[in-house]
């Protein structure tokens, strides 16, 4: 059942974001419940007054820590977010995230593939969160990013999984873990995002901003299970007409 | 004699009586004791980088990268995010 970046193995393929959680006790509760075993954060301006220990809390909770390059727009930013965040955080791994606009917060493509080239040959383990376009997804692997990571659907927008067959055409024709990442709403999508064959399922907003976070992440940690499992276990093929489950022989007939 | 130099600290203009490290800063800055090499003395990790002028200044760099007057410094860490 487990999976591999680097040497590291992890058990769990649910990557959560901590982004979004009302507070940290939540986001605490939510991460215990939801078994993940890898976990992003954004890097910002150090503000003593409000100081943010989610870095704590993930040092506490024995979670590796993936960060990402969030609100950034230009390779250049993205390149030095990421090493800031390999001096702080003390690893090489960095969720690669570079937005084209504010609306949409959907990947650039030429600033993104830029950054990546630049990250790779930097010594980053590279996350690449991209659009679902299965050519831009095997140039970034050529690259040689660790994961590539499509979008369901636009960041926060819980409108699940907008292209399967993307997002399928992407996975069967990878050699690195594809993850599925943004745009997950509930359970069933991050099934679907497993039984398309993706190796994880990263998400934040549907657990953190859900009425009962705790208990929505349970329900993602069990959907990416069921569905790692269904993709895994050969699914009967669909058919446009029924077939009897219950044998026609032997039935009793009224004399 | 040492001069009063003006850096920006995070964005914002920031007046410091003489010239500091880099280490001197992300120490008051934190409330942290820190090693010459950067680290807590008390053992655990910061979880905080420097750039200065928009270059990353390593851990082990600080305590020798003295802040000048006109300096743009960074001081970044983990937020909750993505």
């Amino acid at each position: 059942m487990s999976w591999s970046i680097d040497t590291v193995t992890m058990d769990s393929r649910l990557v959560m974001g901590t982004g979004g959680a009302s507070s940290l006790s939540i986001l605490d509760q939510s991460l215990v419940a939801s078994g993940t075993e890898l976990t992003t954060v954004a890097m910002r301006r150090f503000d003593g007054a409000a100081q943010d220990s989610v870095f704590a809390l993930l040092e506490r909770l024995g979670i590796r820590i993936l960060p990402n390059t969030a609100g950034c727009y230009t390779a250049r930013d993205a390149v030095l977010t990421a090493q800031l965040a390999r001096e702080a955080l003390e690893t090489n791994w960095v969720k690669l995230e570079v937005i084209a606009d504010e609306d949409t917060l959907l990947p650039d493509p030429i600033e993104l593939f830029r950054a990546a080239e630049e990250l790779v040959l930097d010594g980053f383990t590279v996350f690449a969160y991209t659009n679902d376009d299965p050519a831009l997804a095997k140039r970034l692997e050529d690259a040689g990013v660790a994961a590539v990571m499509p979008a369901g659907a636009p960041i926060g927008s819980g409108l699940g999984i907008l292209n399967p067959h993307n997002i399928e055409t992407i996975v069967s024709r990878a050699q690195v873990p594809i993850i599925l990442d943004a745009g997950v709403g509930t359970a069933s999508d991050a099934a679907l995002a497993m039984e398309l064959g993706c190796t994880a399922v990263l998400l934040a907003s549907a657990v953190t901003r859900a009425h009962d976070a705790p208990a929505m992440a349970r329900a993602m940690a069990l959907a990416v299970e069921a569905g790692h499992l269904a993709a895994h276990a050969g699914r009967i093929p669909k058919r446009p007409l029924a077939l009897a489950s219950s044998p026609f022989e032997g039935m009793v007939a009224p004399a | 004699m040492t001069q009063p130099i003006t850096i920006t600290l995070n964005g914002e203009r920031r007046e410091l009586s003489e010239p500091m490290s880099a280490l001197a800063l992300v120490s008051e800055l934190t409330g942290r004791e820190l090693g010459a090499d950067g680290t807590p003395v008390d053992g655990t990790r910061l979880g905080i980088a420097v750039a200065i002028d928009g270059e990353v200044v390593r851990r082990g760099q600080w305590s020798q990268s003295t802040l000048a007057d006109g300096h743009t410094v960074d001081v970044v860490t983990a937020v909750q995010g993505g």
